[in-house]
């Protein structure tokens, strides 16, 4: 599938997660070994098979556009790590 | 008589004959808990005072009245912490019911109890638990299965009558053999997920644990239908699930499939499975052999597909909501990766990393595409199989109960413990895990499980044929001394 092993400090940096040196050690072995178990599947043919994305046979579930109750304020609230004025505090997005 | 034996078929006549009273059955649990828990920690909390209240104006004439379950603490339950076995939701309050709850209500049964799980239901031992290590009851030094593993540990011990795992990959299914009780995983689309805290959506299942086959079809009858808050529940007619059971299943074609008898598998458990193909056969269902071609694949593609799914799912968790946020961060980077970092557990992180890895570019078509499409031939095997079958035989796990910490090392012989149980997700299909024997390991009796597989939406045939086996047999009644 790719000649180049998995770089764990690049995929965490896209999943948004600081490692330690000590978990990129660790990491680093497991991942490249689960990554060549799946390799095996280089030997199915896969040629004209659709994919699967679920296995029900439902498509474009619609409903009416219309207003219903959603979570009261202090509830959606209540779980917030910080909060003031009946809003959720969040760390400054602009430099 | 020692009340917390009870299945819920009879536990409800009891109710309804006013021999006994659903406090008395919360009264037996909470002891039975302070006596045995304590060695077994399948429990994370407990909350008696409410469930007690709701208990005492039960009413019983409904199927489920006053019967009291244990959820997982993956399912909402409003009020209730739903912590997923992590750190990040530590202090998560759950602000609603989930759909199945709101159903169980609806039918009389009274959540009291949160059991431990594998964080986010990744894993096979629920020793990935943030909080504790729980123990089978039949040997506390061994495992009890995962990720459903306080689940399963507490239906076996008796400190619970029935309760409420998932199942992604086999995490109903392979406690349920390990700990010797039911577990039932639906079809997909057959139970609502709204509540239940998202690992791999295209494979998630909320399902029952019990000790009697009869106990999951009640609770089964409770919790189905169509959900408008869950657009992959479907709206398939009412069905009883205990419809089919007591009938005999003379005639019907039971599947064998090749490639699930394996080298690998537990020489002791695979001749317990085979006792259970002959005890099938004398009550006249007939043993076809059959192919399921494509089985070898579905490990690497379940471990594709469901990282990836996992990986964008617990992108929610970016401390801005709910759950942990890291403190004072410098910058909205540093908020997100160390809120991430400080939150998650090993497992989870290997997941994350492995699912982004398999969406990110380049690699997309390689490994996703790929297996979505690999997916797809699985699930064609059993289309094919079940135009010759009514129901497919395995057993639940190649292996007994393992010990705590002989796994954890290598992620990947822990991915190989799900070897039979993960294709069933994949393609959609319905399963179940019945007891059938014992092995011996170290002096000590461990549970085997049988698996039986019947095709979507057909769990009334499933449940028939497994009754007619568990009451043929005497494995269901052995209990731990836990």
């Amino acid at each position: 599938m790719s000649d180049k092993p998995i770089d764990v400090r690049y995929v965490a940096e896209l999943a948004r997660l600081a490692l330690t040196d000590d978990e990129v050690q660790q990491f680093q072995p497991q991942l490249e070994s689960i990554l060549t178990y799946v390799e095996q599947l280089e030997k199915v043919n896969i040629e004209g098979v659709e994919p699967t994305a679920h296995t029900t046979p439902v498509y474009n579930v619609f409903r009416e556009d219309v207003s219903r109750p959603g979570l009261p304020r202090e509830a959606a609230l209540s779980n917030a790590p910080h909060e003031a004025n009946g809003l959720i505090v969040v760390t400054k997005v602009i430099e | 008589m020692d009340i917390t034996q009870l299945s819920i078929a009879s536990l409800g006549e009891q109710f309804r004959s006013k021999s006994l009273h659903p406090v008395d059955a919360l009264d037996a649990l909470e002891k039975r808990i302070a006596e045995v828990d304590p060695g077994i920690k399948a429990y994370l909390s407990r909350d008696y005072q409410t469930a007690k209240k709701l208990a005492e104006t039960a009413d019983v004439s409904l199927p489920l009245g006053g019967i009291p379950i244990a959820i997982k603490d993956v399912i909402n339950v409003e009020g209730e912490s739903c912590s997923c076995g992590s750190k990040i939701l530590e202090n998560y309050r759950a602000p609603y019911d989930a759909t199945v709850i709101r159903k169980l209500r609806a039918a009389g049964a009274i959540p009291f109890g949160r059991l431990n799980m594998d964080e986010f239901a990744m894993g096979s031992s629920t020793e990935n638990s943030a909080y504790q290590i729980t123990a089978n009851p039949w040997d506390h030094g061994r495992i009890p299965g995962g990720s459903s593993g306080g689940s399963a540990a507490c239906v076996a011990a008796g400190t619970a009558f029935v309760s409420l795992g998932s199942d992604t990959g086999g995490s109903i299914r392979q406690p349920a053999a390990l700990c010797g009780c039911v577990g039932l995983k639906p079809s997909y689309g057959r139970v609502s997920r709204y509540g239940l805290v998202a690992f791999a959506s295209s494979l998630d299942q909320i399902g029952p644990f019990s000790r009697t086959v009869k106990d999951s079809a009640l609770i089964l009858n409770a919790i189905t239908g169509r959900d408008p808050q869950d657009s992959t529940s479907l709206n398939l007619p009412q069905e009883d699930f205990t419809a089919h059971i007591g009938k005999d299943i003379k005639g019907l074609r039971i599947g064998i499939p090749k490639e699930y008898f394996i080298k690998g598998i537990d020489p002791q458990v695979d001749k317990a499975v085979r006792d259970a193909i002959k005890q099938l056969e004398s009550l006249g269902a007939e043993m076809v052999e059959i192919s399921l071609p494509h089985t070898e694949y579905a490990i690497a593609v379940y471990y594709i597909i469901a990282t990836a799914e996992a990986s964008s799912n617990l992108a929610r968790f970016d401390g801005v909501r709910y759950g942990h946020r890291a403190e004072k961060p410098v910058n909205l980077k540093d908020h997100y990766f160390r809120t991430r970092e400080e939150g998650f557990g090993n497992e989870v992180k290997r997941r994350i990393l492995l699912g982004t890895y398999v969406l990110s570019s380049g690699y997309y078509d390689a490994y996703y595409l790929r297996a979505q499409k690999v997916r797809t031939l699985i699930r064609q095997d059993f289309t094919n199989a079940f135009e010759k079958v009514d129901a497919i035989l395995s057993p639940t796990s190649p292996v007994s109960a393992f010990k705590i910490g002989e796994r954890t090392q290598d992620p990947l012989q822990m991915y190989l413990c799900d070897i039979f149980t993960i294709a069933a997700n994949l393609a959609g299909i319905c399963g179940i895990s019945i007891p059938c024997g014992f092995v011996t390991e170290e002096g000590k009796k461990l549970p085997v499980g049988l698996q039986l597989l019947g095709k979507a939406f057909d769990e009334a045939r499933l449940l028939q044929v497994a009754h007619a086996y568990e009451q043929s047999t005497e494995w269901h009644k052995a209990r731990p001394e836990a």
